[in-house]
């Protein structure tokens, strides 16, 4: 049977590992082939890089990274930050990463989504959405790692990204993120139950049991944490261990 | 010993180059046809779709080549299924290696709401067959990543169900196809890996 997922997120900044909480007071956790070649010994499925300073300069960094990481991990993992041309992703991909991960730059060019699967497929295009419910109730998009507000409701812009050609989706609830008070149930049940494609959750894990509920009532595919991680909050072996003794199917 | 990777239009051939390193096994990748032809061992990786991985093998004519291998030979994901008979990939004819069919995975709407497609992740494989899975348990996890499966038939070597149950390896002769990532597929991966290079 296919597992569910437990992908741990490294945010990259000048090569480094980092993680902001509420996307702010950036924190040193190391070195990220170092931490990934760890993870990915005690049972991480994938990983996700996320290089937040990514400018134009960085790119090279970047793709150095990417390579480095490739030589030395042996589970799948999607890189994302800064991607916004399809030569951005044949440099990645050509690197060793698996998939790429687009946010800002998809939301203001879709046919980038479109243009991407159709050259790399769309199993290497994940699509990043940052979420926010504002007093409305309504789940909105925001870019530019959370910074900018649009008027667009996530689950219409999920929708059209799937049918452009994403192939997966990876859903941070800004709400959450950083407070360790658990993952966004509701906006990440109403997009795994009616995308056609995996959606990773991501933003609020602080417990095993904030796992087991967005697996179990949220249907999410896969979860993706940082810091509990990096800071030692949460082992992996024993999130999954917990896991699998109350039902979810994971790799052990 | 001398080991060849197919080069040609798919995506993780730097991936499968990769996880060899890290085994200790030098690979060269290439698509002169000298080379390939003498290599000891072959692996034909692939990520992609099958008609445009198939024109561009016909074009170099690779497809014959491919065919007419006699050392051993590992088809990874697209690459096994480009040497299976037929694929229903936009209406592909393959390289017959292999008489099994490739199908579009297709969810019983009522059934199988929950089972998307294409397949990402890890899943079991079982009722395992050949030197190629020595040393591995029974429902042993591999990744995948993949929209089309090779149906079961006389080659399975390996089985995982997924909608319904599938050949995740398959082997004729000198060939042998896994439809799994096993340069992604932890050290499992790295196990079937090793083994290929000792057959």
């Amino acid at each position: 049977m296919l597992t569910k997922r437990i992908i741990p997120c490294l945010d990259i900044r000048d090569g480094r590992t980092v993680k902001g909480v509420n996307f702010e007071n950036i924190r040193d956790a190391g070195d990220p082939v170092e931490l990934g070649a760890f993870y990915a010994a005690q049972g991480a499925d994938e990983l996700v890089f996320l290089d937040i300073t990514a400018t134009i300069e960085k790119r090279k960094t970047l793709s150095e990274l990417v390579n480095r990481i490739s030589h030395h991990i042996n589970i799948p993992f999607t890189v994302g930050g800064g991607i916004s041309s399809v030569d951005d992703v044949s440099v990645l991909l050509q690197n060793g990463a698996d998939k790429i991960s687009v946010n800002t730059s998809a939301f203001k060019n879709a046919q980038l989504i479109n243009e991407l699967a159709k050259e790399f497929g769309s199993q290497c295009v994940v699509l990043a959405i940052d979420t926010k419910q504002e007093a409305d109730g309504n789940w909105y998009v925001y870019l530019n790692g959370g910074r900018v507000k649009t008027d667009t409701k996530c689950v219409d812009w999920a929708k059209q990204a799937v049918d452009l050609g994403a192939g997966e989706i990876l859903l941070t609830s800004m709400n959450h993120d950083g407070t360790k008070q658990g993952f966004a149930l509701d906006i990440t049940a109403t997009l795994a139950e009616q995308l056609p494609v995996p959606v990773i959750a991501s933003g609020g894990g602080g417990t095993m049991e904030h796992f087991l509920d967005v697996f179990e009532m949220a249907k999410a595919d896969a979860a993706l944490a940082a810091s509990i991680f990096h800071f030692k909050e949460i082992g992996i072996p024993a999130l999954k261990h917990f896991l699998h003794d109350k039902g979810i199917v994971v790799r052990i | 010993m001398k080991l060849v990777i197919i080069k040609y239009n798919a995506g993780n051939i730097q991936s499968v180059l990769y996880a060899l390193e890290r085994i200790g096994v030098e690979a060269l990748v290439t698509d002169e046809e000298d080379l390939i032809r003498s290599a000891d061992k072959v692996i034909f990786p692939g990520v992609g779709e099958a008609s445009t991985a198939m024109h561009y093998l016909r074009e170099r004519g690779l497809d014959t080549l491919i065919k007419n291998l006699t050392q051993p030979v590992l088809g990874i994901c697209l690459g096994m299924q480009l040497m299976c008979d037929y694929s229903e990939e936009n209406d592909t004819h393959c390289l017959g290696i292999f008489e099994e069919q490739v199908k579009k995975f297709n969810p019983d709407a009522q059934l199988q709401q929950h089972l998307k497609v294409p397949q990402i992740g890890w899943n079991t494989i079982y009722d395992l067959k050949t030197g190629l899975f020595n040393g591995l348990n029974n429902n042993s996890y591999c990744y995948f990543v993949h929209g089309y499966y090779a149906a079961k038939g006389t080659h399975t070597i390996a089985t995982t169900d997924y909608v319904i149950p599938y050949s995740s390896a398959l082997h004729k002769n000198n060939f042998y196809g896994v439809q799994f990532h096993p340069e992604k597929s932890a050290a499992i991966g790295e196990q079937i890996l090793k083994n290929f290079i000792k057959i």
